[in-house]
């Protein structure tokens, strides 16, 4: 088993406190309000799925966890240390906050290996040998070593994408952010990226995912929330959403999807 | 009409040895100003992509003030005013004078290149990279950066080819190149084609190799998205 590490900094943080907190969070796009008062707390080991219909806000509401997206108002929370604002406070934070892109962003210019290093290397200075020791575990862990060497142009989509989380988690994140992570991908690739996703969640990684895939939230997820028009409309568990969801809204958007 | 004059080679056999030395000349301002304006050329872009106002400010203002001024003007600027009227052409001389005002106007030039550049790399990049916790400066020196240069290529070539061939305004400078010894051969032996045409000829052994170089560098470089 590959160490995937729970955090660097994990050192003098209490472990009962929830790891990430969010509290009354707002924000506008211009006249456009797409976070209302959103409180939202995620504990350790815990994968949260964020669902809902689109430009209901979750992925503005996943960005602004690592600060991608600034926020008009509230506070969030990760460790208990409240986000800092632009500097290098805020890079040392988003460095233990790995984050999954939907379309993968990986650099196009350097090998998928070097993709993995950099990061370790540049940010938290390790070795480029034991950089990439580590990456090339991760690698293999995802099911591309042997891929390593090739530019990302190079792999299909899933094979990207799994690249990404590899890069994610060679960080030791405390916490990951799936944004979407198999929208862009074709079908037959998005069993192969939920798979990794899967052994991740059961390995007591603590994972918040956007995402429109409901047999992975009804898999690995322990808290399933709902999201609309800017708002946590409900909160549960998958089990509870999916046979009885308590509001219409929920269930019209229950109703939409899994009937076809 | 005499056209004996007009086809007369021989100034370049009586003057080799100057034409040579301007030759040389012309490629050691080239050389000197491609790498400062290169240089200057990627600290203004940095400013103009950075997420501080006011060094933002200031890359636009430079790169309008000097995109938008004859490179002639900014020449004899150099020469007269920092040079005789500041006083630095006694530590300064006509070479570096021009190397100077010559790196200025270019590396306007350059800046706008490498934005372009800057814009072809997928947003997305740019937020990964502060994703695993690089600066700003990390993510433009490691990522950015890197990918842009690659994919302006192309019009840096243009830049530095134009650049080239803008040395020859630096006779107003006072720095002795091929324009100003070709200016100097017409004066002393008439204005004759075999002289224009050397000179001509001159410029091309420099500027259609760099061009050549510059197709291939950039199909070699080109990033595979």
């Amino acid at each position: 088993m590959v160490d995937i590490g729970k955090g660097a900094g994990d050192a003098g943080s209490s472990d009962d406190l929830p790891l990430v907190v969010l509290e009354s969070v707002n924000k506008h796009f211009g006249e456009l309000h797409v976070l209302k008062d959103i409180d939202l707390s995620v504990n350790r080991g815990e994968v949260v799925v964020i669902i809902g219909p689109s430009g209901g806000g979750k992925s503005t509401l996943c960005r602004s966890i690592n600060r991608l997206e600034p926020i008009d108002g509230g506070t969030i929370r990760i460790d208990g240390k409240k986000l800092p604002e632009e500097g290098r406070d805020l890079a040392r934070l988003r460095a233990d906050v790995g984050m999954v892109f939907q379309s993968f962003n990986l650099f196009a210019h350097k090998t998928i290996l070097e993709n993995v290093t950099l990061g370790p290397m540049k940010v938290r200075k390790v070795g480029k040998a034991e950089a990439e020791k580590h990456a090339m575990e991760l690698l293999e862990r995802v099911g591309i070593g042997t891929q390593a060497g090739k530019y990302p142009a190079q792999l299909s989509g899933g094979q990207q994408q799994r690249a990404a989380i590899a890069r994610a988690l060679a960080m030791r994140p405390k916490v990951m952010l799936f944004d979407e992570p198999t929208s862009a991908l074709d079908p037959e690739m998005v069993k192969e990226v939920l798979d990794v996703m899967t052994d991740l969640a059961q390995e007591g990684m603590t994972m918040i995912v956007v995402t429109h895939e409901m047999g992975f939230a009804r898999r690995a997820a322990q808290k399933v929330v709902f999201m609309a028009d800017g708002q946590i409309v409900e909160e549960s568990t998958p089990d509870e959403f999916f046979t009885n969801a308590r509001t219409d809204r929920a269930k019209d958007f229950l109703s939409k999807i899994l009937t076809h | 009409m005499n056209w004996d004059v007009l086809l007369d080679f021989s100034p370049f056999s009586k003057n080799w040895d100057a034409v040579l030395q301007s030759f040389w000349a012309t490629i050691k301002l080239s050389l000197m100003t491609g790498i400062l304006s290169l240089a200057l050329g990627t600290l203004l872009v940095s400013m103009r992509v950075s997420p501080t106002p006011v060094l933002r400010a200031f890359g636009t203002f430079y790169v309008n003030t000097f995109r938008n001024t004859p490179l002639t003007l900014i020449l004899l600027f150099a020469s007269f005013g920092v040079g005789d009227t500041l006083g630095l052409n006694k530590v300064l001389n006509t070479y570096w004078l021009a190397v100077f005002g010559m790196s200025a106007y270019t590396a306007a030039f350059v800046c706008e290149a490498l934005r372009s550049g800057i814009n072809t790399v997928p947003l997305g990049q740019a937020e990964a990279a502060r994703a695993i916790g690089l600066t700003f400066t990390q993510s433009l020196r490691m990522i950015i950066l890197p990918q842009a240069f690659r994919s302006s290529v192309a019009p840096l070539g243009s830049v530095l080819i134009a650049m080239m061939k803008n040395t020859t305004v630096a006779l107003v400078a006072g720095y002795v190149e091929m324009a100003a010894q070709m200016k100097q051969m017409f004066e002393e032996d008439g204005a004759t084609l075999p002289i224009f045409l050397g000179f001509a000829v001159g410029f091309m052994v420099l500027t259609l190799p760099s061009g050549l170089l510059v197709s291939w560098l950039s199909k070699r470089l080109a990033v595979a998205r």
